[in-house]
C-alpha cells in the first residue's frame, strides 16, 4: 500500500499527538513539577529516612522477586514447549492468574491465607515467622504479580528456534545442561530479557497487592509506590512528585541496562517502563 | 557391518512411522535412504543417531548395541534439511562446538576447525554467523561441525533439499568426493532418487515405514523387487498387469506379432532425448523415449498411427501390501530375485 506524502505526515502527527497527550504530557508534568522549584526541594524530600526505607525496600522486592521469577519462568516455559504433556494446558492457565486477577484480590487472598486466621498464618506464627505486614509477604505479593512476563515472553521464542539446535548439540556430545547454557539460553535471551524487564517494571510500580498485605507502614513496610501514595495523600506534593520521578529513573535504568547488554541484538526491543497497578 | 538397524518398529499415535525395518550398512560406504515423505526414512536415520526412540528393535553401530544410547554417546554425525546452524555463533564458534564440550586444548580446537574449513572451502568465512551465510556455504558449514568430532558415521537427513537446483548438484558432487577423501560410513536420506543414484553405492527403498528393496542403483532399476520400486527409481508406463519403462518401448512402423498398435498425441524434444506421447486402442495413455536420430530416422508426427514393441516388461504378482516382501517378479525377463532385506 502506497500512501501520499500529505497523508503519511498526517497519520504521524496524529499518532505523535496521541502518544504525547496520553503518554508524554502526564509524565512531563510530573517532571516540571518536581522541579519547579529547582533540585533542592526533591532531593530533599528523597534523602528523608521513609524516603529512602522506601527505595530500599522497593530495591529489595526487585532483588528477590526477579531472579526468582526469571528462573521459575525460563524452567516453566522449557516444561510448556518442550515436554507436552495434558497437563500442560492446565499449568498455563495457572499461570495466567495474576493477569486476569485484580492486584487487590490477590492481595486480599494472601491476607486470608496468611492472617492470624488463615490457613498458614498461625503455624507460621508459632516459628515466628511474621509474612503479613512485614518483608515476606510483600516479597510474596511481589512474586505473584509479576510470575506471568519471564513465562509468557520466553515461550513464543523456544516455539521459534524449534529443538533442532538443541539435537545438533547433543549429536555433538552435549549434555541437556551444556546444551541449556551454550545453545538454547543463548537463543532465547531477547525474550528472556525482555520478560525480566517487564517484571522488573511491574515489581517496582506494584502498588494494589503490596497495599494490603503490607500495611504500609512508613519506614517499616513501604515502598515506593505507597509512598508516593501516601505522601500525595497528605499532601506533601513535592515528596509524591519526587518519589514518582525516583521510580521513572528506576525503571528508565532497567531498560538501559537491558539495551546496553543487547547493544548486538537485532531487533531491540521497545517497551513502555510503565507497570504497576 | 558399520551399521545394523535390526527390527526397528516406531509409532507416532496412530501413525506408524516405522514397521519392522531393517538395514545393514556396510563400513566405509555411502548408502542412500531413499522414499516418498512418510516413508519413514528421516525416522530410520534419527532412530539411528538416537534422537528417536524407537518402540522395538535393535540399533547397532560398529558391532556396539548402540538401542539404549542416548545420541551424545554413539559417535554419530548428523546434518539436518534446515543447517540447525547455532545462529548466535560464528561459523568457527558452530564447528569448535563439539571439540569444545571434549575440552580440546585451544590450539588443538584452532588447527582442527581450520582444517575442517579448508575441506569445506569455508576458510576465510570463519568469523562469518550463519546468517551472513548461503545456503550452501551454511550446509558445508554443518557438515563441517558434524565431521569435527571425527564420528564412526555421518548421518544427513535431506541435506540439501532446501537448496535449489544448481547448489544441490554441485553439493552431490562434492559430497562424494568428501566421502572418497574421508571414508567415513555415511546415510544421506532423499526423496529425490537422481540423487540417490548420483551420489550412493547403496539405495535402501522406503514406503509406509517399510523397506521395499534395498541394493545398488543397478540393481533397484533392472530388477526392481516390485511395482513401487520400479515406479520409484525411474520412469514407468503401465500396460496391463506389465510394467515398461519408456526407453523399453519401441516404436516402429510395421505391426508383427510382439506391437501393440498406438496413435501419436505429441512429440516433445527435450534436447537429446525426445518424449512421444501416445495413445493405446483402449485408451490407455504412455509414452516413450527415444533419441532425436530415432525420431529423425521415423519421421514421426503427431496423430500418426505407430506399433509399440516393448521390451524388459515386468509384471509383479501378489502386490498389495500384507505380502509385499513375497512378491515374487514374474513376466519374461523376471525381475530377478532382487536383494530383498525387508522384513516381510
Amino acid at each position: 500500500m502506497s500512501v501520499g506524502a500529505p497523508a503519511k505526515w498526517g497519520l504521524r502527527t496524529l499518532g505523535l499527538g496521541y502518544l504525547g497527550l496520553l503518554l508524554l504530557a502526564p509524565v512531563a508534568m510530573i517532571f516540571y513539577k518536581t522541579f519547579e522549584h529547582g533540585i533542592g526541594p526533591p532531593l530533599d524530600a528523597m534523602t528523608s529516612a521513609d524516603a529512602l526505607h522506601a527505595i530500599w525496600l522497593t530495591l529489595l522486592m526487585v532483588a528477590v522477586a526477579v531472579p526468582l521469577n526469571t528462573v521459575f519462568g525460563v524452567g516453566c516455559a522449557l516444561l510448556l514447549v518442550r515436554h507436552r504433556w495434558k497437563g500442560n494446558a492446565v499449568i498455563d492457565g495457572i499461570i495466567n492468574l495474576p493477569f486476569a486477577i485484580s492486584p487487590v484480590v490477590i492481595g486480599l487472598s494472601l491476607f486470608l491465607l496468611y492472617g492470624s486466621s488463615g490457613w498458614f498464618g498461625p503455624t507460621l506464627a508459632e516459628w515466628g515467622i511474621e509474612v503479613l505486614f512485614s518483608t515476606p509477604g510483600m516479597i510474596l505479593a511481589s512474586v505473584f504479580v509479576s510470575l506471568p512476563f519471564v513465562v509468557r515472553e520466553t515461550v513464543p521464542v523456544l516455539q521459534e528456534i524449534g529443538t533442532e539446535q538443541e539435537q545438533a548439540a547433543s549429536t555433538l556430545g552435549a549434555s541437556a545442561w551444556q546444551t541449556f547454557w551454550r545453545v538454547t539460553l543463548p537463543a532465547i535471551r531477547w525474550g528472556v530479557a525482555y520478560g525480566v524487564v517487564l517484571t522488573t517494571a511491574r515489581v517496582l510500580g506494584e502498588f494494589g497487592a503490596v497495599t494490603i498485605v503490607s500495611g504500609s507502614i512508613s519506614g517499616k513496610t513501604e515502598t515506593l509506590p505507597l509512598f508516593v501514595a501516601k505522601s500525595f495523600e497528605q499532601f506533601n506534593e513535592q515528596a509524591a512528585y519526587a518519589g514518582a520521578i525516583v521510580l521513572a529513573l528506576l525503571a528508565f535504568t532497567t531498560l538501559l541496562l537491558m539495551s546496553v547488554g543487547g547493544r548486538k541484538a537485532k531487533s531491540q526491543s521497545q517497551t513502555n517502563p510503565a507497570g504497576g497497578t | 557391518m558399520a551399521i545394523a538397524v535390526e527390527g526397528a518398529c516406531k509409532r507416532f499415535g496412530e501413525f506408524q512411522a516405522l514397521d519392522d525395518v531393517s538395514i545393514d550398512v556396510p563400513d566405509g560406504s555411502l548408502t542412500a535412504l531413499l522414499g516418498p515423505s512418510g516413508s519413514g526414512k528421516s525416522t530410520l536415520l534419527r532412530a539411528i543417531a538416537g534422537l528417536e526412540e524407537l518402540d522395538a528393535g535393535r540399533v547397532t553401530i560398529r558391532g556396539e548395541d548402540a538401542t539404549a544410547k542416548p545420541p551424545q554417546k554413539r559417535g554419530v554425525g548428523f546434518v539436518f534439511q534446515h543447517y540447525a546452524a547455532f545462529k548466535h555463533m560464528t561459523v568457527f564458534g558452530n564447528v569448535a562446538f563439539g571439540l569444545k564440550i571434549r575440552k580440546w586444548s585451544k590450539q588443538q580446537i584452532d588447527t582442527r576447525v581450520h582444517e575442517l574449513l579448508r575441506l569445506v572451502q569455508l576458510d576465510g568465512l570463519a568469523e562469518r554467523y550463519p546468517d551472513q551465510l548461503s545456503g550452501g556455504q551454511r550446509q558445508r558449514m554443518a557438515l563441517a561441525r558434524a565431521l569435527a568430532i571425527q564420528p564412526q558415521v555421518l548421518l544427513l537427513d535431506e541435506p540439501f533439499g532446501a537448496l535449489d537446483a544448481k547448489v544441490r548438484k554441485d553439493l552431490r558432487a562434492w559430497l562424494r568426493r568428501l566421502h572418497d577423501d574421508t571414508g567415513v560410513t555415511t546415510i544421506f536420506v532423499t526423496h529425490d532418487q537422481e540423487e540417490a543414484m548420483d551420489v550412493a553405492e547403496q539405495l535402501v527403498v522406503m514406503n509406509e515405514g517399510r523397506v521395499e528393496q534395498s541394493g545398488s542403483a543397478t540393481d533397484l532399476y533392472e530388477h526392481p523387487a516390485n511395482e513401487f520400486v520400479m515406479s520409484f527409481v525411474g520412469e514407468v508406463n503401465r500396460l496391463g498387469e506389465h510394467f515398461v519403462r519408456p526407453h523399453d518401448m519401441e516404436v516402429v512402423l510395421d505391426a508383427d506379432e510382439d506391437t501393440v498398435e498406438a496413435m501419436i498425441r505429441r512429440v516433445v524434444p527435450l534436447g537429446f532425448e525426445v518424449r512421444v506421447e501416445v495413445v493405446l486402442g483402449d485408451g490407455t495413455d504412455v509414452w516413450a523415449q527415444l533419441t532425436r536420430a530415432q525420431l529423425q530416422r521415423l519421421e514421426l508426427r503427431e496423430g500418426q498411427i505407430v506399433h509399440l514393441r516393448p521390451s524388459q516388461a515386468k509384471s509383479f504378482s501378489g502386490d498389495s501390501p500384507p505380502d509385499r516382501g513375497a512378491s515374487t517378479p514374474r513376466g519374461e525377463q523376471g525381475g530377478g530375485d532382487a536383494e530383498v532385506s525387508a522384513a516381510a
